[in-house]
């Protein structure tokens, strides 16, 4: 349920936090599964959810900050309606991976790591998505397309249009 | 208990799933529903068979037909003929090189014929998500046997004798490790998993947790008797849903039949495990980063000594230890230590998994006895190389690893032979390239990625790479110099004797070992001009063949340089200067009279 309200109480994402808090716990040593779950549930973790959680488990916002900006799974910013994983390990890589990336590269007009300005897909790379058999393959909002070639890009996007 | 006449076993690992077995399972439920069999026919979801290629795989027993790339919509058809009358399924049945109509049963295929399944057995046999049937493969009888027969020391000493060394890279003899922590003495003790399986192509480890989490479980309580510890952790990637999930569920189940906990076989030995997430940084893999990730920071290394043994998790010894290490001890303590010291090399004892992947007609995950040969992996197992095409090389050890060629096909694998090849055992990514496949190429795509998973503590590491780097970028893209390849050499060197960590002092190892075997690779791109395997683009020359041309124009449509030009019905060319290399022309032609090189 979202506030109606408008007066000054707590941010619907705050109350969220605390609930992954109070399951997750507030030790130190849960900070990065708190935050896998926040950016499970927000998508994505601004600075001023970074800012909450800092007060809440009681370390610096800098050592958050220093977490979130280390690990690759963490985005500070938010990303597109689709998120489009392309399998960069190294089986999808010798099968041609490179040349679907840069298939996609050029239909969207945005490079790996962008997401288009309509919000509409985000571009990323990924490692082994255990699917070697498939190679080279993707991985679309938790849908896999495997076997690919250059001439699938194009079906692809359509089907998220 | 029921008995069932008919088991049908349907592949539920990450591969088959992601070729849609969850529907045909679905499926499947639904059809027996419908016919009444329910009490007849068991469908039983399991991990991966190692088929991956051939996905989703389908075994039904008693008989032992092995079904491949079952659809969801042949469930009616499957329990139809095969439940009912007993006529299995002939069209999607595994088809012999050797075309011939008689069912083949799993084990006298050549993918399996040749492998030896001990940390992967369970995977394909069991339902990882029914404890029970782990107990009835004889689950947690090692450790039971372990808490009322065997002395922590005598656990170690059995590890010991087996011979059995790391399988996460490095090698390391277990039972040493263990023995170190054993005798570390302090009265809170951990036991770590690594699952964080880094390298970038490769899923052994996601396999054995998904396919067979308890049997992990099962060896880490071992593991906590033997040292001294109550407390285990498993550092899993989040990338890996399925496995995360099913290791969840496995606890909750040993936690409910007293398997984990307090007091576990009514003796005083206690154990707990949890899951801590690694969030993907490839450096977590290496073990004090491990460590430092687990406690919740940034996973940087630190320098060794200490030892984790000595002062590991929250400065208490720690025991770190593969997945798959941890698969094989279970089978240790039940079978004894001569039966696995009976199988492998003099120094490599027992099997080793593998993902055999790339330019390879069975992709997917095998075991094989150490000192089997890379030519029995690729032709027999692998069944050689598709389109027949000719094998170049082969890559062990990921990014840390190195290059094999035909000079060494008939070596027997194992950890000493592949590091005097100049390769290294890895943890088993195990990836085949063929002609098509630039060696230059692949060295910078592994030095690209070291490069960016460098976690920036150390100079040599960082800047060292970023350098090398640079320099193969300027090779594939033709503008490479006679002094690079020497340039390289001294970079490496560097960056191998000055980095803190494994992962900086392994980083150049790709390269070195492509120029090694590779040379006139390298120097095709450096004084030609030239991609031999014709894969890196700025080097390529898009030609017109004027005897299959036919002008229709289509191409010079397309081009977005406006590099082609010609009259209609008369050969077009291609202006070399304008040509940006995109490739677009060559999809256009319908004649094929483009081609580059
Ligand atoms: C950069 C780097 C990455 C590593 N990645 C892994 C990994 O993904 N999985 C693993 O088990 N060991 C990995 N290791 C090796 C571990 O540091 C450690 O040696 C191993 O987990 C010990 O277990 P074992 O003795 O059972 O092999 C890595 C090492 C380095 C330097
Ligand atoms: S060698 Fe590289 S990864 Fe290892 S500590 Fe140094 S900078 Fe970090
Ligand atoms: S598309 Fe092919 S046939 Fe037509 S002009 Fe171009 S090269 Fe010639
Ligand atoms: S490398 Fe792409 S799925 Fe394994
Ligand atoms: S995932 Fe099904 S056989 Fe490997």
């Amino acid at each position: 349920m979202s506030c109606q309200c408008g007066s000054a109480c707590k941010d619907e994402r705050f109350v969220k936090i605390d609930q992954i808090l109070d399951q997750n716990g507030r030790d130190e040593s849960m900070l990065i599964q708190n935050l896998e779950q926040i950016q499970h549930f927000l998508g994505f973790l601004p600075e001023d959810v970074q800012a909450y959680l800092a007060e809440a488990m009681g370390i610096p916002l800098s050592k958050i900050y220093g977490v979130v900006t280390f690990y690759s799974l963490f985005t500070t910013e938010p990303i597109g309606k689709y998120k489009i994983s392309i399998c960069l390990g190294t089986a999808c890589y010798v099968k041609g991976a490179g040349e679907i990336v840069a298939e996609f590269e050029k239909q969207l007009k945005i490079k790996v790591g962008q997401t288009t300005p309509d919000g509409r897909f985000t571009l990323a790379g990924c490692r082994c998505l255990g699917a070697c058999g498939l190679a080279p393959v993707l991985n679309v909002n938790g849908k896999v397309f495997g076997r690919l070639t250059t001439d699938d890009v194009a079906g692809i996007l359509a089907q998220f249009e | 208990m029921e008995f069932y006449r008919t088991h049908v076993l349907v592949c539920a690992g990450t591969g088959c799933t992601s070729m849609d077995s969850r529907l045909l399972r679905q499926n499947l439920y639904e059809e027996i529903i419908k016919r009444g069999l329910e009490k007849e026919v068991k469908v039983i979801e399991t991990g991966c068979f190692g088929f991956c290629n051939l996905g989703p795989i389908m075994v039904v027993y008693p008989e032992g037909t092995f079904y491949c790339q079952v659809k969801p919509q042949d469930a009616a058809q499957i329990v139809e003929e095969h439940f009912i009358k007993g006529r299995p399924v002939e069209r999607l049945l595994y088809q012999h090189e050797k075309e011939t109509t008689d069912v083949v049963e799993m084990e006298n295929i050549e993918f399996f014929k040749h492998q030896k399944r001990v940390a992967l057995h369970n995977c394909g046999l069991i339902d990882p998500e029914n404890i029970e049937e782990y107990i009835a493969q004889d689950g947690y009888f090692a450790l039971a046997h372990c808490l009322k027969d065997l002395t922590p020391l005598e656990v170690i000493d059995i590890i010991k004798k087996s011979g059995l060394r790391g399988r996460g890279g490095g090698g390391f003899p277990t039972g040493t490790k263990w023995e170190f922590a054993y005798k570390s003495k302090d009265d809170q003790k951990y036991v770590v998993c690594n699952a964080d399986e880094g390298d970038p192509g490769a899923f052994m480890d996601r396999s054995i947790l998904e396919g067979d989490p308890h049997g992990i479980l099962e060896a880490m309580a071992i593991a906590g008797y033997a040292i001294g510890a109550n407390q285990g952790y498993i550092y899993v990637r989040a990338e890996y849903p399925i496995a995360v999930e099913r290791l969840k569920h496995a606890i909750k189940q040993a936690r409910e039949y007293g398997l984990l906990g307090d007091h576990i076989f009514g003796t005083d030995f206690c154990f707990n495990i949890d899951i801590r997430l690694g969030a993907g940084a490839f450096v977590c893999g290496e073990e004090t980063a491990l460590l430092a990730s687990t406690e919740g920071r940034r996973g940087e290394p630190r320098p060794r000594p200490p030892f984790p043994a000595v002062k590991g998790l929250f400065d208490k010894p720690t025991i770190i230890n593969n997945v798959e290490t941890f698969a094989n001890v279970t089978k240790i303590i039940r079978n004894g230590w001569e039966w696995f010291a009976s199988m492998g090399t003099e120094k490599s004892k027992g099997t080793k998994v593998f993902a055999l992947a790339g330019k390879i007609n069975n992709i997917g995950l095998i075991e094989i006895p150490m000192g089997t040969t890379l030519r029995t992996i690729i032709y027999d197992i692998g069944g050689g190389i598709p389109k027949g095409k000719k094998f170049k090389a082969a890559q062990t050890g990921g990014p840390s690893g190195g290059c094999l060629t035909e000079a060494h096909l008939d070596i027997p694998i194992d950890y000493d032979n592949l590091t005097a090849a100049g390769s290294m055992m890895g943890s088993g990514g195990l990836i085949v390239m063929d002609e098509d496949n630039c060696m230059v190429d692949i060295a910078r795509f592994f030095l690209e990625f070291t490069q960016e998973e460098s976690c920036g503590k150390c100079p040599p590491c960082r800047i060292g790479t970023k350098r090398m780097l640079e320099i193969l970028d300027k090779i594939t893209t033709g503008k490479g110099t006679p002094e690079d390849l020497d340039n390289l050499e001294t970079l490496a060197t560097t960056i191998k004797s000055a980095s803190l960590c494994a992962l900086g002092q392994t980083a150049p190892n790709p390269v070195l070992s492509t120029i090694k075997h590779f040379r006139k690779e390298y120097e095709a791109h450096i004084y030609d001009k030239k991609c031999p395997a014709r894969v890196c683009q700025a080097l390529l020359s898009y030609k017109i063949d004027p005897q299959k041309c036919k002008g229709c124009g289509l191409c010079a449509r397309y081009c977005p340089a406006e590099a082609i030009t010609g009259k209609i019905k008369e050969p077009f060319t291609i202006d070399v200067e304008k040509c940006i290399k995109c490739g677009d022309c060559i999809t256009r032609c319908k004649f094929g009279a483009i081609s580059k090189e």
